[in-house]
């Protein structure tokens, strides 16, 4: 894991001391609420409904134990004893005080972490695929990388005042787990037929209002010219991205109003200029750093282990509990002997992402003890164990069923991303939490959950589509209708490296509806899927989307027959 | 309207400006004003003749000025470089950074963020990406 050098201790420590002083001059008028506002967000504090709500990065969304105990003593000393896992492997604590935030960010820095650039104008935390350094289909690690964007663009002198927010995420595997083709640059690392290291640039994907599928801008960018080509897509955007709207001042708008290859073409011209400018280009961060970076993410020393763990086998032949969730809580890793566990966040009525303190201590301790002081937030919302022996996984299973985590979910329909909806967020025009909560109960029963297979349903309480519901196999949005929740179900969304976005199903129906509904377009689903293989995105595939609007709208049935 | 540099508040030295659009065929120290929506490489040929350079920030959140700032400096602009209009004692570091000289605000802004605030913004720690580099 990456450690704070002095260098980053000093940056931490004094941009807690400046967000005081921030907030000091706001009070005594110095700064206008326009000029703070800014300020406030670029330290990841929001106003919301009830209170102050403070965004916390977890870069890449690593993290060791000892920091989850500090998020977990910030949940009980200054939140209500819980925190929000999100979508961005971010955490969000949904009711500080404002007269708080400075202790709280001193103690975050005191575990080398930070809420910096968690929101505002600026370049976002950095998201990376929650398996990387485990997983068995990985090229490369991507998180020397992503450590290296977050140092780059960690107040970027000329990238803190952007048209609008701006996300990037790398994947070191073919298999994406990071969504990147859903943010405003996706890296994918690749290698090329010389065998050299580099990443396919993808750009303008986005979700909110106007989603849409990044597209590739550059097919093979070598290793070393990250930086000045980031810096060129950002200095394109900064100096051409549309301020007159904010709906359409993602750098997706302009990729989409501008072509593909005139906004290639920008972006290269830029690049060349940049790497003819004396000396080579601007941005070449030291070679010394960049090979200190690599070596903090350098593989933990795994022990030489069979394939197979007797004593799992046994255990799982006296428990089906263990078994159904070794089954489905648990992914290939790349040495033998090893596994990468996912703890499901939720369980049957949870919230989706949230976590008790007890919950988050569990979760460390089992981190310090079984996973080499590692875990890791999924974009799932949910927590990963990377490094697990096989051997112990008996053991870990019994802790987790105590601490009520071990739901043997994972990619499952329960699996559910929902985000806060009206339950928390300003912005919200539905709630999205107690959807979620109602599918997760009507689905429950684990064998009827393991026949329907793989199967991911999204929720979001307003079109800004923090909770994904665009690229869930169903997407489900929360809207308002002359004072009333209403909810449009979208199919065929899809998150991976086949990124697609649903299409809608039909009109609008209450919260009550949208259970009922779900249930008919499952039933339907199993009655046409031709072998229990084919998961339901396949099946939507093959068929196409009517059989399953039939099941959701059976009223308009008899008309089009 | 006070001109702020590393050391504190200094008077408006007020030259006229040219407008970018507008840059004469002849003619050596030019002072010139170059909106935040034009394109700088068009001063290029002429970097020579220029001395001065302003270009405007119409508010705090627009950052397009950051961007104009590097690439005037990227193309090899070596004259002087002025951020003018609504920058907060905040971006004063970044302003540095990305190239300009100096920063100059409005009297009313000036009354309301005074010349300690702006020394005091220089302080202000530095990334350390860019103290690695
Ligand atoms: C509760 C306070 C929150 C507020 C005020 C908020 C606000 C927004 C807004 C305005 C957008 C639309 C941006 C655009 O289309 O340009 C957005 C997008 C997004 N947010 Fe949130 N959000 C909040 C919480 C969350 C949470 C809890 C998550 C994760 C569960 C999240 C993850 C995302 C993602 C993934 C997107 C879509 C990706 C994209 O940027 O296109 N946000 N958010
Ligand atoms: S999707 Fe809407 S309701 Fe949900 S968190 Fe985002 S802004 Fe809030």
């Amino acid at each position: 894991m990456y450690r704070y050098d002095e260098f980053d201790h000093d940056y931490v420590r004094s941009r807690v001391a400046e967000f005081r002083d921030q907030t000091q001059r706001r009070i005594d008028g110095a700064l206008t609420e326009d000029e703070y506002k800014p300020l406030r967000l670029m330290n990841g504090l929001y106003l919301q409904l009830h209170a102050y709500m403070l965004r916390v990065a977890i870069p890449y969304g690593t993290l060791n134990s000892r920091q989850m105990r500090t998020l977990a003593m910030i949940a009980e000393r200054w939140d209500e004893g819980y925190g929000h896992f999100t979508t961005r492997q971010n955490i969000q604590y949904n009711w500080t005080k404002l007269t708080d935030v400075g202790d709280i960010l001193d103690a975050l820095a005191d575990v080398e972490m930070h809420a910096i650039q968690t929101s505002g104008n600026c370049i976002r935390n950095v998201t990376a695929d929650h398996f990387a350094g485990a997983a068995a289909d990985e090229i490369e690690d991507p998180r020397p990388t992503a450590e290296l964007v977050r140092q780059w663009s960690t107040a970027h002198p000329e990238f803190a005042y952007l048209p609008r927010k701006f996300k990037v995420a790398v994947t070191g595997s073919p298999n994406d787990r990071a969504v990147t083709k859903a943010h405003d640059i996706g890296l994918r690392m690749l290698r090329n037929e010389a065998g050299e290291p580099g990443f396919e640039v993808i750009v303008g994907g986005g979700m909110g209002r106007t989603p849409m599928i990044g597209k590739v801008i550059r097919d093979f960018l070598p290793k070393d010219h990250l930086l000045p080509y980031l810096e060129s897509i950002l200095r394109v955007y900064n100096l051409h991205g549309r301020r007159d709207n904010k709906y359409k001042a993602r750098i997706k708008i302009l990729v989409h109003e501008t072509g593909l290859e005139e906004m290639q073409a920008q972006v290269e011209a830029e690049f060349a200029r940049q790497m003819r400018e004396e000396g080579g280009p601007v941005v070449s961060p030291n070679p010394e750093h960049i090979a200190q970076i690599a070596a903090y993410f350098a593989p933990p020393d795994f022990a030489k282990l069979p394939a197979q763990s007797a004593k799992l086998t046994k255990a799982i032949a006296t428990d089906p509990a263990l078994a159904a969730w070794v089954e489905n809580n648990t992914a290939d890793h790349r040495a033998s002997g090893y596994t990468i566990v996912t703890i499901s966040m939720k369980g049957m009525g949870d919230a989706p992402g949230d976590a008790t303190t007890a919950q988050m201590r569990v979760m460390a301790d089992l981190g310090e003890r079984y996973s080499h002081d590692e875990l890791r937030i999924s974009h799932e919302q949910n927590v990963i164990l990377p490094h697990v022996k096989l051997d112990d996984l008996p053991e870990i299973h019994a802790a987790l069923q105590k601490a009520g985590l071990a739901a043997a979910n994972a990619g499952l329909i329960t699996d559910i991303i929902a985000c806060p909806g009206l339950d928390y967020c300003a912005l919200a025009t539905a709630r999205s939490i107690p959807v979620a909560q109602d599918l997760s109960q009507r689905f429950a029963e684990p064998a009827r959950a393991k026949a329907i297979g793989n199967f991911t349903i999204k929720i979001s309480g307003c079109i800004n589509a923090c909770g994904h519901h665009h690229v869930g196999h169903v997407g489900i949005l929360g809207l308002e209708k002359s004072g009333i929740e209403s909810y449009q179900i979208t199919l065929g969304g899809d998150h991976t490296e086949t990124l697609a976005i649903g299409e809608r199903a039909g009109p609008g129906m209450t919260a009550e509806e949208v259970g009922p509904a779900i249930e008919r377009l499952v039933d339907a689903y199993l009655d046409v899927r031709d072998s229990d293989d084919e998961r339901f995105i396949d099946t939507f595939r093959r068929l196409g989307a009517d059989p399953f609007k039939a099941a959701i709208y059976p009223e308009n049935n008899c008309a089009a027959a | 309207m006070p001109i702020i540099t590393d050391t504190g508040f200094a008077p408006d030295d007020a030259p006229d400006l040219i407008e970018a659009d507008d840059l004469p065929e002849t003619g050596e120290r030019l002072t010139i004003m170059l909106p935040n929506d034009a394109d700088p490489s068009a001063l290029s040929p002429a970097f020579n003749r220029i001395t001065l350079i302003v270009v405007p920030f119409p508010n705090a959140a627009d950052g397009r000025g950051f961007s104009i700032a590097k690439r005037l400096r990227g193309l090899g602009y070596r004259g002087h470089l002025r951020a003018q209009g609504h920058l907060i004692t905040d971006q004063y570091p970044f302003a540095r950074q990305c190239g300009f000289d100096d920063v100059q605000i409005d009297s009313a802004l000036a009354a309301r963020m005074p010349e300690e605030l702006w020394l005091r913004a220089k302080t202000r720690a530095i990334p350390p990406f860019l103290r690695r580099a």
